[in-house]
């Protein structure tokens, strides 16, 4: 009798308890705050939270809604986005990465853009079509809305081209190949291309658009492609500057942060880097001048492999979101709004070095640089998207991993060859199956 | 860890048929009422989050179910055979980050231990400038655990850091810049980054021991003619084992399930730091199946209390005999 009333009582406070736990979800209804997530696009996370601030100040003025600002740093952004999602804890807004965008938008935490919910925030014509092929997978409505636009472009040292008598940009990914042989001495610490070894985003990027000249796909249907003998040719084009070609510094693989190579490039450490167009503000910020350096666009292998295709850069570039268990999605929309519209997207994608994704931001003359020319050029005739399907996203972190670890052996002199890479792309490939 | 609970009214059962014996309810009630609040915060705090993760083992919980994971299907046994199939690409990697999590602890606690007792037997006796050697060994326990790692991964920079301007520069040791956050010297890294951490508190600890060791015993064995070896082996190392006992243990779990220095350091480690608590979050991330990451903590958990379990037990079977 005893026992059982006892029995009674501890159940009744499991089921109060974790009735609390699950029903928590949500912010607190305050219809004049809200939370916002950022990603890390300038230099550093002090210099976004600097660019950022009046301008939430400024939407505070107009709307009385105060913004709580909180940037947070790429390695960390997807798990703290993953675990928001599974605690219903999390911001507001948020910005993502638009190659995300299919995998986060499966896991039906966020709002998503119809077309009651896009008219709010300006409409579906208030963006630059291409910027909307990465919001979320085919036919349904966007998950997300593009905030600003990138692409990968060859930054190169116009002054260490002159020094080392080349006299134009490689064409070629051969005549790059052999122009950062020529700029690379070791003795002089001095070598052709920088990279960010350690980031296993660019090192997804890579694979992606290497292996996409190979003729690769990353998937097919819902079917992970990544060990193909196209993906491992892809990830060797890239590995090859570091272990064959010897054209990287192997200081590079432990690189991680945008600010170290970019530190680099400006001093003159190395001729070359593959790097998305925000690089142009942070090479700015690093004390070297618009004309010292040009960006074309990175040289595919002439004549393109069996089955590849003109890919030099995916079409990247950061989106926006609403959380669904914002306690004030009004607010949030119209902090959207506020972010995408002509006025910020001027004033931010100027401070960011990135690509405007309204047309209207393009009058602004610190858009028409040949730099940004470049960049609009690359995504409109070779860039592609990476594949708007919920798997994307583990597709970045075990093939991006894969390859950061492939750079590591490289840079540590050991041997990295078509079986080395096969054997680590296939177990990459065999957790995808046994993760889904 | 191991708890006996006595319940109260276990006493030996009454013959049927007598009439207990009246209390008032309240009276019966009144210790479970007084228990009722630590058991409420234990049922919070221990109980019912390892439930859930036991519950959340069994579940195929992906993307598709992590904002409402009630919905997730249910999977049964199937990630506990991924995860213990060591031919799988899962289960190999699960199985090397627990060897290797194993050769760092068991490096990290010998060391610590060594260190610990040897900075607290000499430093046993005063002399001046004790108090301040004291204070300094337990800085490294004292610093914030952030700033202490990432002034390590300066340090270990390939090019830029610390260890490797000493070492092959300064003392000429090593040849070259080697790597110490990639490849396997990250092991070493780890490994001496988490010794440095851990032996102040085995000094701690073992100062404290000490201290109630009555200096008469020492006396008395001086004056038998035992030198100081003698008096370590005889005197202090017996006197001190429960104290030990419960040092090694500590050290010993902290260590295993230790998570900031390796994270700090690497992010996500190379495969010769690859801690298994960082290895367990890193396989739920990167699949996105929590499922998956919710049945090795449960293995990594039963792993854990099997040894303490089987540690307490053995040091009590010896005390007994003793």
């Amino acid at each position: 009798m005893k026992a059982r009333r006892i029995t009674a009582l501890v159940t009744g406070v499991v089921l109060v308890m974790t009735g609390a736990g699950c029903g928590g979800g949500g912010d607190k209804a305050s219809p004049k705050t809200l939370t916002y997530w950022a990603s890390n696009q300038g230099r550093s996370i002090q210099q976004d939270q600097q660019v950022l601030g009046p301008e939430l100040k400024k939407f505070e003025q107009r709307t009385g809604i105060k913004v709580k600002l909180e940037v947070i740093g790429w390695p960390d952004l997807l798990n703290r986005i993953l675990a928001a999602t599974s605690s219903g804890k999390g911001p507001d807004v948020l910005n993502i990465g638009n190659t995300w965008s299919a995998s986060l938008q499966a896991t039906g935490a966020f709002q998503s853009f119809d077309d009651a919910t896009i008219a709010k925030v300006g409409g579906r014509g208030r963006f630059i079509p291409s910027t909307l092929t990465s919001t979320g997978a085919a036919g349904k409505p966007p998950g997300f809305v593009p905030i600003y636009g990138l692409a990968y472009g060859l930054f190169y040292n116009k002054k260490l081209f002159a020094d080392a008598g080349i006299k134009q940009p490689p064409r070629t990914w051969q005549e790059l190949v052999a122009d950062a042989k020529r700029l690379t001495d070791p003795a002089k610490k001095r070598y052709g291309v920088g990279v960010l070894g350690a980031s296993y985003t660019e090192g997804a990027h890579f694979a992606f658009m290497f292996g996409a000249q190979q003729g690769a796909r990353l998937f097919q249907g819902n079917q992970p492609g990544f060990d193909s003998p196209q993906m491992v040719a892809g990830v060797k084009q890239y590995l090859d500057l570091l272990g064959t070609d010897k054209v990287i510094d192997p200081a590079d693989a432990e690189y991680v942060n945008d600010d170290q190579i970019l530190k680099d490039f400006a001093a003159g450490k190395f001729g070359m880097m593959m790097i998305q167009s925000y690089a142009t503000a942070g090479v700015r910020e690093n004390g070297m001048k618009d004309d010292e350096y040009g960006v074309t666009q990175i040289p595919l292998p002439d004549p393109l492999p069996a089955g590849g295709r003109k890919v030099a850069s995916h079409v990247a570039g950061i989106n926006i979101g609403v959380f669904k268990n914002s306690g004030n999605k009004d607010g949030a929309l119209k902090l959207v709004e506020f972010l995408t519209g002509p006025e910020e997207q001027k004033i931010l994608n100027a401070a960011w070095g990135s690509l405007p994704v309204v047309p209207q931001a393009y009058d602004d003359p610190r858009f028409q640089t040949p730099a940004i020319a470049t960049f609009r050029k690359v995504l409109a005739e070779a860039s592609e998207t990476l594949p708007m399907i919920p798997q994307e996203a583990q597709f970045e972190t075990l093939v991006g991993n894969t390859v950061k670890e492939l750079i590591a052996d490289a840079a540590a002199g050991r041997p990295v060859d078509d079986a080395t890479i096969r054997s680590r792309l296939a177990a990459a490939n065999k957790k995808m199956q046994a993760g889904g | 860890m191991a708890r006996t609970v006595t319940a109260p009214g276990s006493a030996p059962a009454r013959a049927p048929g007598r009439p207990s014996p009246r209390r008032p309810r309240l009276a019966k009630a009144l210790p479970y009422l007084l228990l009722a609040p630590a058991l409420v915060a234990e049922l919070a705090v221990h109980i019912i989050p390892m439930l859930v993760g036991a519950w959340m083992s069994l579940l195929h919980l992906t993307q598709f179910f992590i904002r409402n994971w009630t919905q997730a299907p249910y999977g049964g046994l199937t990630n506990y055979r991924v995860a213990v199939n060591a031919h799988g690409p899962v289960g190999e990697d699960l199985l090397h980050s627990f060897l290797v999590t194993v050769a760092i602890t068991a490096v990290v606690v010998g060391c610590s231990w060594l260190f610990g007792m040897t900075a607290a037997v000499l430093l046993e006796r005063p002399f001046p400038g004790r108090a301040a050697l004291r204070t300094l060994f337990l800085v490294p326990y004292a610093l914030p655990v952030f700033t202490a790692v990432i002034t390590w991964r300066f340090m270990f920079q390939r090019d830029t850091g610390m260890v490797n301007a000493l070492l092959s520069d300064q003392l000429r040791l090593a040849h070259g810049h080697p790597f110490w956050l990639l490849g396997d010297r990250s092991f070493a890294a780890v490994t001496a980054i988490a010794i440095w951490r851990m032996w102040p508190f085995a000094f701690l600890t073992i100062t404290a021991g000490l201290q109630s060791i009555p200096s008469d015993l020492y006396e008395a064995a001086a004056l038998d003619g035992a030198g100081s070896l003698r008096l370590l082996g005889r005197v202090t190392l017996p006197l001190l084992r429960p104290v030990n006992r419960v040092l090694l243990l500590v050290l010993f779990l902290w260590t295993f399930n230790d998570f900031n220095v390796a994270y700090i350091l690497f992010d996500q480690p190379p495969a010769a730091a690859d801690m298994i608590s960082i290895h367990i979050y890193n396989a739920s991330f990167i699949t996105w199946n929590f499922g998956l990451g919710a049945a090795m903590s449960v293995l990594l958990l039963a792993f854990l209390m099997v040894v303490t379990l089987g540690y307490l037990g053995i040091g009590r079977l010896r005390s007994r005999h003793a």
